[in-house]
């Protein structure tokens, strides 16, 4: 079973490197980038029985930093 | 004083640490390697040192939060032995949750490598009873990731608790409430990212650091 997870920061977390972004493409010249916020992708290809709680677990566990991050699990097959 | 310092891959301030300690106490502390799953019996003080543990993959300090030497330090946190994390130690005991909050990339982006001034906030703790309350001193940091963040009521509940030991008196890393050095509820976990252990001996040009070890060797005899 294939997963993509994504991990972002809550709202309220200050995001410096989102922030650079968001300069650096003003910088560029491209207009109108009001906000930038950079978060993390897994690619994960898990035994086809793991259960959603064992899922949960191991964003809660390691992938994601729940004190300042949120995540979203896809099931892409 | 019987102490240990853990060693993960990528730590650099292991050595740095183990000569603060053996020249405040005399006694060599024992290294442990981050794949044991033991601590010697009765320490008196475990120190997580600063680096780049697992080259600071996926998070600062989390790969390490999770090895099997953790789950002994968080045992022995737990029955009370001291237990001080400078820098990535500092890191990894918000990853273990041994201390709450975490500590982000530092609000300019540049890694900060400099002396810096912190007043004490808290002068009675075992970490920080060498020191005066409100006392300023100079320490080093080094690093890249010491923007201290935790929600408003968290940061509330931990200044009324006096668990703020260090703050930094001018603009550092963007930490919340210049947040340099965080206390647990009992008292007997330290994190901080500036480094005591580079500020010990003559040779380092300044030994503002030598009290903390000099009190916690006091509060521990």
């Amino acid at each position: 079973m294939k997963l993509r997870i994504v991990v972002t920061l809550k709202n309220g977390v200050l995001d410096p490197q989102g922030r650079a972004i968001q300069g650096a493409l003003g910088g560029l010249g491209f207009a109108g980038v009001n906000d930038v916020r950079a978060g993390r992708l897994f690619e994960m290809d898990v035994a086809d029985d793991t259960s959603d709680a064992a899922i949960d677990e191991m964003c809660r566990k390691l992938l994601a930093n729940t004190v300042i991050e949120n995540y979203r699990v896809e099931r892409v097959a | 004083m019987k102490a240990a310092v853990v060693v993960f891959p990528g730590s650099n301030c292991d050595r740095d640490m183990a000569v603060a300690i053996e020249t405040v106490s005399g006694v060599a502390p024992t290294m442990v390697w981050h794949g044991d799953a033991e601590l010697p019996d009765r320490l008196d003080l475990i120190a997580l040192p600063g680096g780049f543990s697992y080259g600071d993959y996926l998070r600062c300090g989390a790969i390490a939060a999770r090895s099997p030497v953790m789950r002994a330090v968080i045992d022995a946190a737990g029955r009370g032995v001291p237990v001080l994390g400078v820098c990535n130690g500092f890191q990894i005991l918000t990853e273990t949750g041994l201390l709450p909050g975490a500590l982000m990339r530092n609000a300019e982006l540049d890694f900060v490598c400099r002396d810096v001034e912190l007043s004490v906030e808290n002068a009675g703790t075992m970490f920080t009873r060498g020191y005066h309350e409100n006392e300023t001193l100079r320490v080093p940091v080094a690093h890249h990731d010491g923007s201290y963040f935790a929600d408003d009521a968290t940061l509330d509940r931990l200044e009324g608790e006096g668990r703020v030991a260090f703050r930094y008196t001018g603009p550092v890393n963007g930490s919340a409430r210049s947040v340099a050095g965080l206390l647990n509820a009992r008292g007997n976990v330290l994190g901080m990212m500036p480094h005591p252990e580079r500020a010990v001996e003559a040779a380092h040009g300044n030994t503002a650091g030598r009290r903390l070890f000099e009190g916690l060797l006091a509060a521990v005899a």
